[in-house]
């Protein structure tokens, strides 16, 4: 694992919401990425998960998920990759759900693994955490980061995405 | 009505845009959507027969007479 910490950009969203966050033409310059967010949605609950897609594809996407809301763990297997945990908008006001993905080797010619842990945060008894193994089958390197909240909310104003490129210095 | 936006930083320059998505991209919007939701719902439905079948599991081990300390070093 590459060991210096570089930030490339960082997203804020502004007042009018957004569908989903962008990150493109990440430079090939650097060994890992990680992706740190704080993020809230629209939906009409108390969180809502972020999908996330490399290159603007929804193809080639699986996923090992281990999540709990406080009253049983769950493990599941899916055709997504994960990217985060946003609050919703019955989650306690301001709050905002803090999330990273660490994604090695995203220029390689293997297929792209990524780790991902996530936290919502809502001042009450519900809330949500979990882990993920996310897999993307395809060989491309990866240039585009998206963030898509998963049941349809709007990404409301104040959310931030914080991309960073890593290397050995 | 207007159209969703989408958050767009360019890394290469580091300017930020907001654009409207395309038809194409709302489509696909929806159908991913679609496809969240049925995962969830396989996911729950899941998650509930296996919880189900825990209890029903439990139950019968306590029915043969099994204390909760027994079935718990299982």
């Amino acid at each position: 694992m590459a060991n210096t910490f570089y930030e490339i950009s960082t997203v804020t969203v502004g007042s009018g919401g957004a569908s989903t966050i962008d990150f493109t033409n990440i430079p090939a310059t650097y060994t890992d990425l990680l992706l740190v967010s704080s993020v809230r949605t629209s939906r009409a609950a108390y969180h809502e998960s972020l999908n996330m897609s490399f290159n603007g594809l929804t193809t080639d996407r699986t996923n090992k998920r281990l999540y709990s809301d406080g009253s049983s763990l769950v493990s599941t297997s899916g055709s997504t990759m994960y990217g985060g945990q946003a609050s919703g908008a019955t989650a306690t006001a301001s709050a905002f759900s803090s999330s990273s993905i660490y994604i090695p080797n995203y220029t390689s010619s293997n297929y792209k693994s990524s780790s991902e842990d996530e936290a919502s945060e809502n001042n009450a008894t519900s809330a949500l955490l979990a882990i993920n193994a996310n897999l993307w089958s395809s060989t491309a390197a990866i240039t585009q980061i998206t963030l898509t909240p998963e049941n349809g909310g709007t990404i409301q104003e104040y959310s931030t995405a914080t991309l960073y490129g890593i290397k050995n210095s | 009505m207007e159209k969703p936006t989408k958050v767009v930083m360019d890394c290469s320059t580091g300017i930020q845009e907001i654009i409207e998505l395309t038809d194409e991209e709302i489509a696909q919007m929806e159908v991913d959507r679609a496809n969240a939701e049925a995962d969830r719902a396989t996911r729950e439905a899941e998650a509930e027969a296996k919880a189900e079948a825990k209890a029903s599991a439990l139950a019968k081990l306590a029915a043969l007479g099994l204390t909760a300390d027994e079935i718990a070093a299982l």
